[in-house]
């Protein structure tokens, strides 16, 4: 289990052999990174703002949750806070497994659980002005499909 | 001496509403949940009166875990207020 909030850039590629091991045999990452000018946008920077202790704190539960539904080996949680410019990389979700579907599954049921119960919250630099970003409904559909019994929100969930 | 504050957090443009990321008061008498704390908490000015003007749009955490207006709260205990999250 790791799960850090930092300033600080991470290296997708240290963190994926990082979680390599025998018993692995897929890694699945996900990097959400800030959408630049050229999207519909036109937001240069964006920054970060979380609760120190509870955001740890919910990362670990949603962890925790993951590692109870699915047969995975390692994960890895990093979300970065402060300032942040168009193109910069936000979070990392890594998930390794013996077998892909717990790993593609498992990253995307932390990955809608993070959007709707860490709490972090983004300010947008758009124009020279700063502005709160508004929580969607979309995100909280997301993760509220998980509530069902079904394995994975989007597919059958029939493993490898 | 047994403890007689709790600590309030406000984060994200509750914060800006209220001017200050943290602050602890004296826990009133008959104060048993947070929904008990608002009244109070929307007196302290105009800008927390805005913040919590539409609780609809506020999450709240006791002691970094999330509740609602019916969480009991004590002394000693954090109370925070926030809009919904925006991560990741």
């Amino acid at each position: 289990m790791s799960v850090r909030v930092q300033t600080e850039d991470f290296d997708v590629g240290v963190e994926s052999r990082a979680l390599q091991a025998d018993s692995v045999g897929g890694i699945a990452l996900f990097v959400g990174t800030v959408r630049g000018l050229s999207s519909d946008n036109g937001v240069t920077a964006m920054t970060l703002e979380h609760y120190p202790g509870m955001t740890e704190g919910e990362l670990e539960r949603i962890e925790a949750d993951a590692m109870d539904r699915w047969p995975l080996e390692r994960v890895t949680i990093i979300h970065r806070v402060g300032r942040l410019l168009a193109g910069e990389q936000i979070v990392l979700v890594a998930t390794a497994s013996a077998h892909r579907q717990a790993a593609f599954d498992a990253a995307q049921f932390i990955m809608d659980f993070l959007k709707t119960d860490a709490p972090f919250w983004k300010a947008e630099e758009r124009d020279g002005k700063t502005s709160w970003v508004e929580a969607r409904d979309s995100d909280t559909a997301a993760r509220d499909k998980w509530h069902d019994d079904s394995a994975s929100p989007s597919r059958s969930g029939s493993g490898d | 001496m047994s403890q007689t504050n709790i600590t309030l957090r406000y984060f994200a443009w509750m914060r800006e509403h209220t001017g200050a990321d943290a602050e602890t008061i004296d826990l009133p008498d008959g104060v048993t949940s947070v929904g008990d704390l608002l009244p109070l908490l929307r007196d302290r000015s105009a800008g927390h009166a805005l913040a919590l003007s539409n609780m609809r749009t506020v999450r709240v955490a006791v002691n970094r875990a999330y509740g609602d207006l019916d969480t009991p709260v004590s002394a000693g205990d954090e109370v925070a207020f926030f809009p919904p999250v925006t991560g990741g």
